[in-house]
Protein backbone atom coordinates (compact mmCIF):
# COMPACT_ATOMS: atom_id res chain seq x y z
CA UNK A 1 0.00 0.00 0.00
CA UNK A 2 2.80 2.42 0.74
CA UNK A 3 4.39 1.95 -2.68
CA UNK A 4 1.12 3.08 -4.22
CA UNK A 5 -1.14 5.82 -2.96
CA UNK A 6 -3.34 4.79 -0.04
CA UNK A 7 -6.91 4.24 -1.18
CA UNK A 8 -10.14 4.67 0.78
CA UNK A 9 -10.93 0.95 0.70
CA UNK A 10 -7.72 0.16 2.60
CA UNK A 11 -8.51 2.79 5.22
CA UNK A 12 -11.98 1.23 5.64
CA UNK A 13 -10.45 -2.25 5.88
CA UNK A 14 -8.00 -1.23 8.62
CA UNK A 15 -10.77 0.62 10.47
CA UNK A 16 -12.81 -2.55 10.30
CA UNK A 17 -9.92 -4.59 11.74
CA UNK A 18 -9.54 -2.01 14.52
CA UNK A 19 -13.31 -1.93 15.20
CA UNK A 20 -13.65 1.80 14.62
CA UNK A 21 -16.51 3.11 12.48
CA UNK A 22 -15.50 6.06 10.29
CA UNK A 23 -17.64 8.72 8.64
CA UNK A 24 -17.03 9.23 4.90
CA UNK A 25 -15.28 12.55 5.57
CA UNK A 26 -12.93 10.82 8.01
CA UNK A 27 -12.10 8.16 5.43
CA UNK A 28 -11.23 10.85 2.90
CA UNK A 29 -9.10 12.82 5.37
CA UNK A 30 -7.28 9.73 6.67
CA UNK A 31 -6.59 8.50 3.12
CA UNK A 32 -4.59 11.65 2.36
CA UNK A 33 -2.88 11.82 5.75
CA UNK A 34 -1.93 8.13 5.81
CA UNK A 35 -0.29 8.47 2.41
CA UNK A 36 1.96 11.24 3.80
CA UNK A 37 2.71 9.46 7.05
CA UNK A 38 3.40 6.04 5.50
CA UNK A 39 5.60 7.70 2.91
CA UNK A 40 7.59 9.21 5.77
CA UNK A 41 7.83 5.79 7.48
CA UNK A 42 9.40 4.42 4.26
CA UNK A 43 12.77 5.74 5.51
CA UNK A 44 12.83 2.82 7.95
CA UNK A 45 13.86 0.70 4.95
CA UNK A 46 17.34 2.26 5.30
CA UNK A 47 17.77 0.97 8.85
CA UNK A 48 20.30 -1.85 8.97
CA UNK A 49 19.52 -5.06 10.77
CA UNK A 50 20.81 -4.52 14.29
CA UNK A 51 22.11 -7.27 16.50
CA UNK A 52 20.73 -6.46 19.86
CA UNK A 53 21.12 -8.52 22.93
CA UNK A 54 18.77 -6.90 25.37
CA UNK A 55 19.85 -7.38 28.96
CA UNK A 56 16.62 -9.08 29.88
CA UNK A 57 16.32 -11.42 32.79
CA UNK A 58 13.33 -13.30 34.09
CA UNK A 59 11.91 -11.55 37.13
CA UNK A 60 10.37 -14.22 39.32
CA UNK A 61 8.36 -13.85 42.45
CA UNK A 62 6.33 -16.14 44.65
CA UNK A 63 2.75 -16.60 43.49
CA UNK A 64 0.91 -15.16 46.47
CA UNK A 65 -2.71 -14.15 46.83
CA UNK A 66 -3.26 -10.44 47.50
CA UNK A 67 -6.43 -8.43 47.86
CA UNK A 68 -7.81 -7.26 44.53
CA UNK A 69 -10.85 -5.27 43.51
CA UNK A 70 -14.17 -6.45 44.86
CA UNK A 71 -16.75 -7.55 42.31
CA UNK A 72 -18.70 -4.37 43.03
CA UNK A 73 -15.63 -2.20 42.40
CA UNK A 74 -14.78 -4.05 39.21
CA UNK A 75 -18.29 -3.51 37.87
CA UNK A 76 -18.62 0.09 39.08
CA UNK A 77 -17.80 1.72 35.73
CA UNK A 78 -19.73 -0.63 33.45
CA UNK A 79 -22.61 0.93 31.53
CA UNK A 80 -24.64 -2.28 31.96
CA UNK A 81 -24.35 -5.20 34.36
CA UNK A 82 -26.55 -8.20 35.14
CA UNK A 83 -26.36 -10.57 38.12
CA UNK A 84 -22.81 -9.43 38.96
CA UNK A 85 -21.50 -9.74 35.41
CA UNK A 86 -20.55 -7.26 32.72
CA UNK A 87 -23.24 -7.17 30.08
CA UNK A 88 -22.00 -6.97 26.53
CA UNK A 89 -23.73 -6.76 23.19
CA UNK A 90 -25.07 -9.80 21.37
CA UNK A 91 -22.53 -12.25 20.02
CA UNK A 92 -23.83 -13.30 16.66
CA UNK B 1 -10.67 11.06 51.91
CA UNK B 2 -11.91 12.79 48.83
CA UNK B 3 -13.92 15.99 48.60
CA UNK B 4 -14.43 15.60 44.90
CA UNK B 5 -16.37 18.52 43.51
CA UNK B 6 -17.15 17.16 40.08
CA UNK B 7 -20.74 16.79 39.03
CA UNK B 8 -21.32 13.60 37.06
CA UNK B 9 -23.40 15.30 34.40
CA UNK B 10 -20.89 18.07 33.96
CA UNK B 11 -18.28 17.26 31.36
CA UNK B 12 -16.06 20.05 32.57
CA UNK B 13 -15.86 20.92 36.24
CA UNK B 14 -12.55 22.72 36.46
CA UNK B 15 -11.85 25.31 39.16
CA UNK B 16 -13.71 28.55 38.60
CA UNK B 17 -10.44 30.45 38.48
CA UNK B 18 -8.81 27.99 36.07
CA UNK B 19 -8.08 30.70 33.52
CA UNK B 20 -5.93 28.46 31.33
CA UNK B 21 -8.19 25.38 31.26
CA UNK B 22 -5.33 23.48 32.88
CA UNK B 23 -7.68 21.26 34.92
CA UNK B 24 -10.33 18.78 33.83
CA UNK B 25 -11.56 17.99 37.33
CA UNK B 26 -11.15 19.98 40.51
CA UNK B 27 -10.72 17.76 43.49
CA UNK B 28 -8.89 18.03 46.77
CA UNK B 29 -7.41 14.92 48.31
CA UNK B 30 -5.50 15.47 51.53
CA UNK B 31 -2.40 13.41 52.11
CA UNK B 32 -0.76 12.50 55.39
CA UNK B 33 0.21 16.13 56.09
CA UNK B 34 3.62 14.92 57.18
CA UNK B 35 6.59 14.17 55.02
CA UNK B 36 8.77 15.81 52.40
CA UNK B 37 5.77 17.22 50.47
CA UNK B 38 3.74 18.28 53.56
CA UNK B 39 3.15 21.87 52.46
CA UNK B 40 2.84 21.20 48.73
CA UNK B 41 -0.07 20.97 46.33
CA UNK B 42 0.36 18.46 43.50
CA UNK B 43 -1.71 18.39 40.30
CA UNK B 44 -2.05 15.01 38.62
CA UNK B 45 -2.28 14.36 34.88
CA UNK B 46 -5.63 12.89 34.05
CA UNK B 47 -4.31 9.56 32.77
CA UNK B 48 -3.05 8.69 36.27
CA UNK B 49 -5.65 6.79 38.31
CA UNK B 50 -7.03 8.49 41.41
CA UNK B 51 -9.37 6.52 43.64
CA UNK B 52 -12.83 8.07 43.64
CA UNK B 53 -11.80 10.97 41.39
CA UNK B 54 -12.66 10.63 37.72
CA UNK B 55 -9.80 10.00 35.35
CA UNK B 56 -10.72 10.92 31.78
CA UNK B 57 -7.45 10.75 29.81
CA UNK B 58 -8.80 13.85 28.07
CA UNK B 59 -11.21 11.59 26.20
CA UNK B 60 -14.97 11.47 25.71
CA UNK B 61 -14.51 7.70 26.08
CA UNK B 62 -13.74 8.09 29.80
CA UNK B 63 -15.76 11.19 30.72
CA UNK B 64 -17.42 9.36 33.62
CA UNK B 65 -14.70 6.84 34.49
CA UNK B 66 -13.94 6.79 38.24
CA UNK B 67 -11.04 4.49 39.18
CA UNK B 68 -11.58 2.23 42.18
CA UNK B 69 -7.89 2.44 43.11
CA UNK B 70 -4.89 4.81 43.15
CA UNK B 71 -1.88 4.60 40.88
CA UNK B 72 1.24 3.77 42.90
CA UNK B 73 2.65 7.26 42.25
CA UNK B 74 -0.51 8.81 43.71
CA UNK B 75 -0.22 6.73 46.88
CA UNK B 76 3.42 7.76 47.19
CA UNK B 77 2.66 11.45 46.76
CA UNK B 78 -0.11 11.26 49.39
CA UNK B 79 2.12 9.29 51.76
CA UNK B 80 4.71 12.05 51.38
CA UNK B 81 2.19 14.51 52.81
CA UNK B 82 1.11 16.34 49.66
CA UNK B 83 -2.37 17.60 48.88
CA UNK B 84 -3.70 16.65 45.45
CA UNK B 85 -5.55 19.62 44.00
CA UNK B 86 -6.88 18.43 40.67
CA UNK B 87 -6.62 16.36 37.52
CA UNK B 88 -4.94 18.13 34.67
CA UNK B 89 -5.91 18.53 31.04
CA UNK B 90 -3.99 16.60 28.41
CA UNK B 91 -3.97 15.51 24.81
CA UNK B 92 -6.45 12.65 24.43
CA UNK B 93 -4.75 9.48 25.79
CA UNK B 94 -1.44 11.40 25.62
CA UNK B 95 -1.57 11.54 21.84
CA UNK B 96 -0.41 15.00 20.86
CA UNK B 97 2.17 17.65 21.60
CA UNK B 98 -0.03 20.72 22.08
CA UNK B 99 -2.91 19.65 24.42
CA UNK B 100 -5.29 20.60 21.61
CA UNK B 101 -6.56 17.04 21.06
CA UNK B 102 -8.24 17.04 24.51
CA UNK B 103 -11.98 16.40 24.44
CA UNK B 104 -12.17 19.05 27.19
CA UNK B 105 -10.78 21.89 25.08
CA UNK B 106 -7.28 23.28 24.64
CA UNK B 107 -5.06 24.69 27.39
CA UNK B 108 -3.63 28.21 27.13
CA UNK B 109 0.06 28.72 27.80
CA UNK B 110 0.30 30.91 30.94
CA UNK B 111 3.40 32.62 29.52
CA UNK B 112 1.45 33.79 26.44
CA UNK B 113 -2.19 32.73 26.28
CA UNK B 114 -2.33 32.90 22.48
CA UNK B 115 0.06 29.94 22.37
CA UNK B 116 -0.17 26.24 23.18
CA UNK B 117 1.39 24.95 26.41
CA UNK B 118 2.86 21.94 24.62
CA UNK B 119 1.76 18.45 25.43
CA UNK B 120 0.64 15.98 26.10
CA UNK B 121 1.01 16.95 29.80
CA UNK B 122 0.05 20.54 28.93
CA UNK B 123 -2.34 20.97 31.85
CA UNK B 124 0.30 19.84 34.35
CA UNK B 125 2.90 22.27 32.96
CA UNK B 126 0.40 25.14 32.76
CA UNK B 127 -0.83 24.53 36.33
CA UNK B 128 2.73 24.76 37.65
CA UNK B 129 3.67 27.73 35.45
CA UNK B 130 0.54 29.65 36.53
CA UNK B 131 1.09 28.87 40.21
CA UNK B 132 -2.13 26.82 40.42
CA UNK B 133 -0.13 23.89 41.82
CA UNK B 134 3.30 23.74 43.46
CA UNK B 135 4.19 20.53 41.65
CA UNK B 136 2.64 18.27 39.05
CA UNK B 137 2.90 14.78 37.67
CA UNK B 138 2.86 14.14 33.95
CA UNK B 139 3.66 11.14 31.78
CA UNK B 140 6.30 11.08 29.04
CA UNK B 141 5.95 8.58 26.20
CA UNK B 142 7.77 10.59 23.52
CA UNK B 143 8.39 13.91 25.25
CA UNK B 144 5.07 14.62 26.96
CA UNK B 145 6.68 15.94 30.16
CA UNK B 146 9.70 17.70 28.60
CA UNK B 147 7.81 19.33 25.73
CA UNK B 148 5.25 21.23 27.88
CA UNK B 149 7.92 21.98 30.50
CA UNK B 150 9.99 23.66 27.76
CA UNK B 151 7.01 25.51 26.25
CA UNK B 152 5.71 26.78 29.63
CA UNK B 153 9.14 27.71 31.01
CA UNK B 154 9.20 25.15 33.83
CA UNK B 155 11.27 22.07 34.71
CA UNK B 156 10.27 18.54 33.70
CA UNK B 157 12.00 15.19 34.17
CA UNK B 158 11.54 11.99 32.16
CA UNK B 159 13.03 9.24 34.35
CA UNK B 160 14.92 6.14 33.22
CA UNK B 161 12.50 3.42 32.11
CA UNK B 162 11.85 1.28 35.18
CA UNK B 163 12.64 3.92 37.82
CA UNK B 164 9.00 4.90 38.42
CA UNK B 165 5.98 2.59 38.65
CA UNK B 166 3.45 2.71 35.85
CA UNK B 167 0.82 0.87 37.91
CA UNK B 168 -2.44 2.77 37.52
CA UNK B 169 -1.35 4.73 34.44
CA UNK B 170 -3.80 4.32 31.57
CA UNK B 171 -1.51 2.70 29.04
CA UNK B 172 -0.74 4.29 25.68
CA UNK B 173 2.65 2.77 24.75
CA UNK B 174 3.96 0.78 27.72
CA UNK B 175 7.47 0.12 26.47
CA UNK B 176 8.14 3.87 26.17
CA UNK B 177 6.28 5.68 28.93
CA UNK B 178 7.30 6.88 32.38
CA UNK B 179 5.68 9.15 34.94
CA UNK B 180 7.68 12.33 35.50
CA UNK B 181 7.61 15.40 37.76
CA UNK B 182 7.11 19.06 36.75
CA UNK B 183 8.00 22.04 38.96
CA UNK B 184 9.24 25.61 38.77
CA UNK B 185 12.70 24.66 40.03
CA UNK B 186 15.06 21.76 39.39
CA UNK B 187 15.26 21.04 43.11
CA UNK B 188 11.47 20.81 43.49
CA UNK B 189 11.14 18.51 40.48
CA UNK B 190 13.94 16.36 41.90
CA UNK B 191 12.21 16.27 45.29
CA UNK B 192 9.05 14.92 43.67
CA UNK B 193 11.15 12.35 41.80
CA UNK B 194 12.64 11.22 45.13
CA UNK B 195 9.08 10.58 46.33
CA UNK B 196 7.78 8.62 43.32
CA UNK B 197 10.92 6.65 42.35
CA UNK B 198 11.59 3.07 43.35
CA UNK B 199 10.49 -0.50 42.66
CA UNK B 200 6.84 -1.53 42.84
CA UNK B 201 5.82 -5.16 42.87
CA UNK B 202 2.70 -4.16 40.92
CA UNK B 203 4.84 -3.10 37.93
CA UNK B 204 7.28 -5.83 36.93
CA UNK B 205 9.20 -3.40 34.71
CA UNK B 206 10.39 -1.40 37.72
CA UNK B 207 13.74 -2.22 39.29
CA UNK B 208 16.13 -0.93 41.92
CA UNK B 209 18.51 0.87 39.54
CA UNK B 210 17.93 4.14 41.37
CA UNK B 211 18.63 2.70 44.83
CA UNK B 212 20.57 5.00 47.12
CA UNK B 213 19.89 8.05 44.98
CA UNK B 214 19.13 11.46 46.47
CA UNK B 215 17.81 13.56 43.62
CA UNK B 216 16.95 16.81 45.42
CA UNK B 217 20.37 16.84 47.08
CA UNK B 218 21.96 16.51 43.65
CA UNK B 219 20.64 19.94 42.61
CA UNK B 220 23.82 21.62 43.84
CA UNK B 221 24.90 23.30 40.60
CA UNK B 222 28.36 21.76 40.63
CA UNK B 223 29.35 21.13 37.00
CA UNK B 224 33.10 21.62 37.37
CA UNK B 225 34.79 19.02 35.16
CA UNK B 226 31.51 17.71 33.68
CA UNK B 227 31.67 16.86 29.97
CA UNK B 228 28.61 17.87 27.96
CA UNK B 229 28.16 16.48 24.42
CA UNK B 230 26.02 18.58 22.09
CA UNK B 231 24.02 16.31 19.76
CA UNK B 232 24.64 18.06 16.45
CA UNK B 233 21.93 15.99 14.69
CA UNK B 234 19.32 17.66 16.91
CA UNK B 235 20.56 21.19 16.24
CA UNK B 236 20.23 21.03 12.47
CA UNK B 237 16.43 20.94 12.44
CA UNK B 238 15.93 23.59 15.12
CA UNK B 239 15.00 27.25 14.57
CA UNK B 240 17.99 29.61 14.57
CA UNK B 241 16.60 31.69 17.44
CA UNK B 242 16.11 28.55 19.52
CA UNK B 243 19.67 27.41 18.79
CA UNK B 244 20.91 30.86 19.86
CA UNK B 245 19.27 30.55 23.28
CA UNK B 246 20.52 26.95 23.56
CA UNK B 247 24.06 28.14 22.83
CA UNK B 248 23.85 30.75 25.60
CA UNK B 249 22.93 28.04 28.11
CA UNK B 250 25.96 26.01 27.01
CA UNK B 251 28.15 29.08 27.47
CA UNK B 252 26.76 29.37 30.99
CA UNK B 253 27.70 25.74 31.72
CA UNK B 254 31.16 26.26 30.25
CA UNK B 255 31.73 29.36 32.38
CA UNK B 256 31.04 27.20 35.44
CA UNK B 257 33.69 24.66 34.53
CA UNK B 258 31.91 22.22 32.22
CA UNK B 259 33.62 21.03 29.06
CA UNK B 260 31.48 21.27 25.90
CA UNK B 261 32.07 18.89 22.98
CA UNK B 262 30.07 17.78 19.95
CA UNK B 263 28.74 14.33 19.17
CA UNK B 264 26.75 12.94 16.25
CA UNK B 265 24.38 9.97 16.42
CA UNK B 266 23.58 8.65 12.93
CA UNK B 267 20.64 6.56 14.12
CA UNK B 268 18.65 9.64 15.16
CA UNK B 269 17.67 10.28 11.56
CA UNK B 270 15.24 7.36 11.96
CA UNK B 271 14.13 7.97 15.53
CA UNK B 272 10.85 9.76 14.80
CA UNK B 273 9.69 7.08 12.35
CA UNK B 274 10.68 4.31 14.75
CA UNK B 275 8.98 6.05 17.66
CA UNK B 276 5.69 6.54 15.86
CA UNK B 277 5.55 3.00 14.47
CA UNK B 278 6.20 1.51 17.93
CA UNK B 279 3.93 3.92 19.81
CA UNK B 280 1.05 3.51 17.37
CA UNK B 281 1.41 -0.27 17.35
CA UNK B 282 1.32 -0.45 21.13
CA UNK B 283 -1.59 2.01 21.20
CA UNK B 284 -3.64 -0.07 18.78
CA UNK B 285 -3.34 -2.98 21.20
CA UNK B 286 -3.72 -1.03 24.46
CA UNK B 287 -6.78 0.91 23.35
CA UNK B 288 -8.60 -2.25 22.24
CA UNK B 289 -9.99 -2.41 25.79
CA UNK B 290 -12.22 0.62 25.21
CA UNK B 291 -15.29 -1.16 23.92
CA UNK B 292 -18.09 0.27 26.05
CA UNK B 293 -18.52 -2.91 28.13
CA UNK B 294 -16.36 -2.47 31.25
CA UNK B 295 -16.26 1.32 31.03
CA UNK B 296 -17.01 4.01 28.50
CA UNK B 297 -20.19 5.39 27.03
CA UNK B 298 -23.18 3.17 26.66
CA UNK B 299 -23.26 1.98 23.10
CA UNK B 300 -26.06 1.27 20.73
CA UNK B 301 -26.78 -2.36 21.52
CA UNK B 302 -28.33 -3.01 18.12
CA UNK B 303 -26.42 -5.32 15.84
CA UNK B 304 -23.68 -7.76 16.73
CA UNK B 305 -20.71 -7.54 19.08
CA UNK B 306 -18.32 -6.09 16.49
CA UNK B 307 -20.80 -3.51 15.20
CA UNK B 308 -21.50 -2.35 18.75
CA UNK B 309 -17.79 -1.98 19.55
CA UNK B 310 -17.08 -0.08 16.34
CA UNK B 311 -19.95 2.32 17.06
CA UNK B 312 -18.81 3.06 20.64
CA UNK B 313 -15.23 3.61 19.46
CA UNK B 314 -16.36 5.95 16.68
CA UNK B 315 -18.22 8.00 19.27
CA UNK B 316 -15.66 7.90 22.08
CA UNK B 317 -12.36 8.54 20.29
CA UNK B 318 -11.20 11.81 18.72
CA UNK B 319 -9.43 12.05 15.34
CA UNK B 320 -5.81 11.78 16.52
CA UNK B 321 -6.58 8.68 18.60
CA UNK B 322 -8.34 7.04 15.64
CA UNK B 323 -5.43 7.95 13.40
CA UNK B 324 -2.91 6.27 15.69
CA UNK B 325 -5.04 3.18 16.34
CA UNK B 326 -5.55 2.68 12.60
CA UNK B 327 -1.90 3.26 11.66
CA UNK B 328 -0.81 0.94 14.47
CA UNK B 329 -3.23 -1.72 13.32
CA UNK B 330 -1.86 -1.32 9.82
CA UNK B 331 1.79 -1.54 10.92
CA UNK B 332 1.10 -4.79 12.76
CA UNK B 333 -1.10 -6.36 10.07
CA UNK B 334 -0.10 -9.38 8.03
CA UNK B 335 2.38 -8.47 5.32
CA UNK B 336 3.45 -5.16 6.91
CA UNK B 337 4.78 -6.26 10.29
CA UNK B 338 8.34 -6.88 9.05
CA UNK B 339 8.39 -3.72 6.97
CA UNK B 340 7.32 -1.37 9.76
CA UNK B 341 7.33 -2.87 13.25
CA UNK B 342 10.41 -5.05 12.94
CA UNK B 343 12.38 -2.27 11.25
CA UNK B 344 11.31 0.15 13.97
CA UNK B 345 12.62 -2.27 16.61
CA UNK B 346 15.93 -2.43 14.75
CA UNK B 347 16.08 1.36 14.73
CA UNK B 348 15.32 1.40 18.45
CA UNK B 349 18.22 -0.97 19.16
CA UNK B 350 20.47 1.18 16.96
CA UNK B 351 19.51 4.35 18.85
CA UNK B 352 20.32 2.62 22.15
CA UNK B 353 23.73 1.55 20.86
CA UNK B 354 24.48 5.06 19.63
CA UNK B 355 23.66 6.54 23.03
CA UNK B 356 25.77 3.92 24.81
CA UNK B 357 28.73 4.79 22.60
CA UNK B 358 28.25 8.52 23.24
CA UNK B 359 28.14 8.03 27.01
CA UNK B 360 31.49 6.30 26.85
CA UNK B 361 32.86 9.76 25.90
CA UNK B 362 30.72 12.30 27.77
CA UNK B 363 28.79 12.62 31.05
CA UNK B 364 25.62 14.20 29.67
CA UNK B 365 24.21 14.98 26.23
CA UNK B 366 22.49 18.25 25.35
CA UNK B 367 20.01 19.60 22.78
CA UNK B 368 17.22 22.13 22.66
CA UNK B 369 14.20 20.33 24.18
CA UNK B 370 11.97 21.50 21.33
CA UNK B 371 13.23 22.65 17.93
CA UNK B 372 10.69 25.50 17.91
CA UNK B 373 8.94 27.89 20.30
CA UNK B 374 5.31 27.12 21.24
CA UNK B 375 3.00 27.37 18.20
CA UNK B 376 -0.02 29.66 18.29
CA UNK B 377 -3.24 27.99 19.43
CA UNK B 378 -5.11 26.43 16.52
CA UNK B 379 -2.31 26.41 13.97
CA UNK B 380 -0.99 22.85 14.35
CA UNK B 381 -3.74 20.27 14.06
CA UNK B 382 -4.32 20.28 10.31
CA UNK B 383 -1.09 18.51 9.48
CA UNK B 384 -0.40 15.54 11.77
CA UNK B 385 2.95 14.68 10.17
CA UNK B 386 4.32 18.17 10.90
CA UNK B 387 3.31 17.72 14.55
CA UNK B 388 5.10 14.37 14.71
CA UNK B 389 8.28 15.99 13.39
CA UNK B 390 8.17 18.49 16.26
CA UNK B 391 9.06 15.52 18.54
CA UNK B 392 12.46 14.92 16.89
CA UNK B 393 14.49 15.96 19.94
CA UNK B 394 12.45 14.22 22.63
CA UNK B 395 11.60 10.74 21.25
CA UNK B 396 15.17 9.35 21.07
CA UNK B 397 15.34 9.31 24.88
CA UNK B 398 12.21 7.17 25.16
CA UNK B 399 13.46 4.74 22.51
CA UNK B 400 16.70 4.34 24.50
CA UNK B 401 14.97 4.14 27.95
CA UNK B 402 17.17 7.00 29.21
CA UNK B 403 16.56 9.84 31.69
CA UNK B 404 16.33 13.45 30.52
CA UNK B 405 15.41 16.82 31.99
CA UNK B 406 14.14 20.02 30.41
CA UNK B 407 15.19 23.21 32.18
CA UNK B 408 14.34 26.79 31.12
CA UNK B 409 17.18 28.20 29.00
CA UNK B 410 15.75 31.60 28.07
CA UNK B 411 13.23 32.92 25.59
CA UNK B 412 12.70 34.05 22.02
CA UNK B 413 10.46 37.13 21.89
CA UNK B 414 8.98 36.18 25.26
CA UNK B 415 8.33 32.53 24.33
CA UNK B 416 10.21 29.98 26.46
CA UNK B 417 13.03 27.75 25.20
CA UNK B 418 14.07 24.63 27.09
CA UNK B 419 17.48 23.00 27.38
CA UNK B 420 17.33 19.20 27.33
CA UNK B 421 20.02 17.29 29.22
CA UNK B 422 20.15 13.53 28.72
CA UNK B 423 21.92 11.12 31.05
CA UNK B 424 22.97 7.49 30.93
CA UNK B 425 20.67 4.85 32.41
CA UNK B 426 19.83 5.81 36.02
CA UNK B 427 22.00 8.93 35.66
CA UNK B 428 19.25 11.20 37.04
CA UNK B 429 21.54 12.76 39.66
CA UNK B 430 23.98 13.90 36.98
CA UNK B 431 21.38 15.60 34.77
CA UNK B 432 19.71 17.19 37.82
CA UNK B 433 23.09 18.58 38.92
CA UNK B 434 23.81 19.97 35.44
CA UNK B 435 20.32 21.45 35.06
CA UNK B 436 20.56 23.19 38.43
CA UNK B 437 23.67 24.99 37.18
CA UNK B 438 21.72 26.41 34.24
CA UNK B 439 18.69 27.77 36.09
CA UNK B 440 20.92 29.99 38.26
Amino acid sequence: MSESPVDPEEVRHVADLARVDLADEEVAEFTDQFADILDYFEALDEVPEVDSEPDLVNVMRADEVHDGLTQEEALSNAPETEDGFFKGPTVS
Amino acid sequence: MSSDQQRPDDTHSAPADDAHNAFITESTVEGDREGPLADKTVAIKDNISTEGVRTTCGSAMLTDYVPPYNATVVDRVLDAGATLNGKTNMDEFGMGGTTETSAFGPVANPVDTDHVPGGSSGGSAAAVAAGDADLALGTDTGGSVRNPAAFCGVVGIKPTYGLVSRYGIVAYANSLEQVGPLATTVEDAALLLDVIAGPDDRDATTNDGGEGSAYATAADGDVDGLTVGVITDLIEGADDDVVGVFQESLDELESQGAEITEVSLDSLEHAVQAYYVIAMSEASSNLARFDGVRYGPEGDREGNWNDAFAAVREKGFGPEVKRRILLGTYALSAGYHDKYYKKAQDARAWVKQDFDAAFAEVDVLASPTMPVTPPALGESLDDPLQLYLMDANTVPVNLANLPAISVPAGDVDGLPVGLQLIGPKFGEETIIRAASAVEA
